[in-house]
C-alpha cells in the first residue's frame, strides 16, 4: 500500500525533484517493511541484514541526490523537472 | 494496535504526496518514519527500528529539511500541473493495487492465517543476533557498505564545493616561504636633530 502510494506520488509530483526524492525514500521504506515482515515470519535474520544495507545505500543516495539538487538549483535557479531539457538537442 | 499505527503511517504518507508545502511534506515524512519505527519495534526488529529513527529521522530528514529551506521552492507553480497527470497517476496506482491483490490472493492461501509471528525464545537479543550474522557471513557486504558511505561523503562534498570569485583566502605556501627581507625594509637615514 505504501509502495503504491509512493509510486502514485512520483507520477503526481513530476514537476518537483525534491518531492520525487521523498517519494523514493517512501518506496524504500515500503521495501524495507516487506523485508522485515518476511524475515520475522520466516525466522531468518538475513532479511534484516538486507534492510540494514538498504538503509545504508539509501542514506548515501539521499546525500548525493540532494547534493546534485543543490548544484542544479545553483546553476538553473529552479528544480522543476520540465525545465531540465538541455540535453534534448 | 498494529492497525492504528499503520493507518497513521498511511495517512502521513498521503500527506507527503499531497501536501502543498514541501516543509510540511518533510514533516509528514518524519511522522511516517516514526510510525514505521514503531511498527518495526512491534515486529521485534529493535535494532533496525532504532537505526531508522537515528539515521533517517536524525540525519536524512534534517538534510532534506535543510535543502528544502535552502532552495526556497515556490510550490504553487510546481503544483499547477498536478491535475493534468492525476488520472494517469491514479490509474497506475490502481493497476498496481489490483496486481498486488491478485498476487496475494493467488499465492497467499497457504501462507496466510499463521496467526502472527512465532514467539522469540527467552533472552533473545535482536541486536546480538544481527551482529552475529553481520560480522561473519556478510562481512564482505559490510565493508562494501562502508566504502559506499565514504563515496557518498566524497561525492556530496565535491559536488557542492565551489570557488567564489574575489574571496579572501590564505596562501599557506606563500606565508611559510616568506623571508624577513620581504617584510622589513631597513631605511638608512640621518638622525634627527634635537630641537
Amino acid at each position: 500500500m505504501l509502495f503504491v502510494l509512493s509510486i502514485a506520488g512520483i507520477i503526481l509530483n513530476r514537476r518537483n525533484l525534491i518531492l520525487l526524492l521523498m517519494c523514493v525514500e517512501l518506496m524504500l521504506l515500503a521495501v524495507n517493511f516487506n523485508f522485515i515482515a518476511f524475515s520475522r515470519h520466516l525466522g531468518d535474520e538475513t532479511g534484516q541484514i538486507f534492510v540494514f544495507f538498504i538503509l545504508t545505500v539509501a542514506a548515501a543516495e539521499a546525500a548525493i541526490g540532494l547534493a546534485i539538487l543543490v548544484v542544479l538549483f545553483r546553476n538553473r535557479r529552479s528544480i522543476a523537472v520540465q525545465e531540465l531539457n538541455t540535453l534534448k538537442g | 494496535m498494529f492497525y492504528t499505527f499503520a493507518l497513521i503511517m498511511l495517512g502521513a504518507a498521503t500527506g507527503v504526496v499531497f501536501s502543498r508545502n514541501p516543509v510540511h511534506a518533510v514533516m509528514f515524512l518524519v511522522l511516517t518514519f516514526f510510525q514505521s519505527a514503531v511498527l518495526w519495534l512491534m515486529a521485534e526488529a529493535e535494532f533496525l527500528a532504532i537505526v531508522l529513527v537515528l539515521v533517517y529521522v536524525g540525519a536524512v530528514m534534517v538534510l532534506f529539511l535543510f535543502v528544502v529551506m535552502m532552495l526556497d521552492v515556490n510550490i504553487e507553480a510546481a503544483k499547477r500541473g498536478l491535475t493534468r497527470y492525476a488520472p494517469f497517476g491514479i490509474g497506475i496506482a490502481l493497476l498496481m493495487v489490483v496486481e498486488l491483490m491478485q498476487l496475494i490472493w493467488s499465492r497467499g492461501h497457504g501462507f496466510a492465517g499463521t496467526g502472527g509471528f512465532a514467539a522469540t525464545p527467552e533472552g533473545y537479543s535482536n541486536t546480538k543476533a544481527l551482529g552475529a550474522v553481520l560480522y561473519t557471513e556478510h562481512v564482505y557486504a559490510f565493508e562494501i557498505a562502508a566504502v559506499i558511505l565514504l563515496l557518498a561523503i566524497v561525492a556530496a562534498i565535491t559536488l557542492t564545493m565551489r570557488k567564489r570569485p574575489g574571496i579572501k583566502v590564505q596562501n599557506i605556501a606563500e606565508q611559510v616561504a616568506v623571508r624577513a627581507k620581504d617584510r622589513i625594509r631597513v631605511v638608512k637615514m640621518d638622525a634627527e636633530k634635537r630641537q
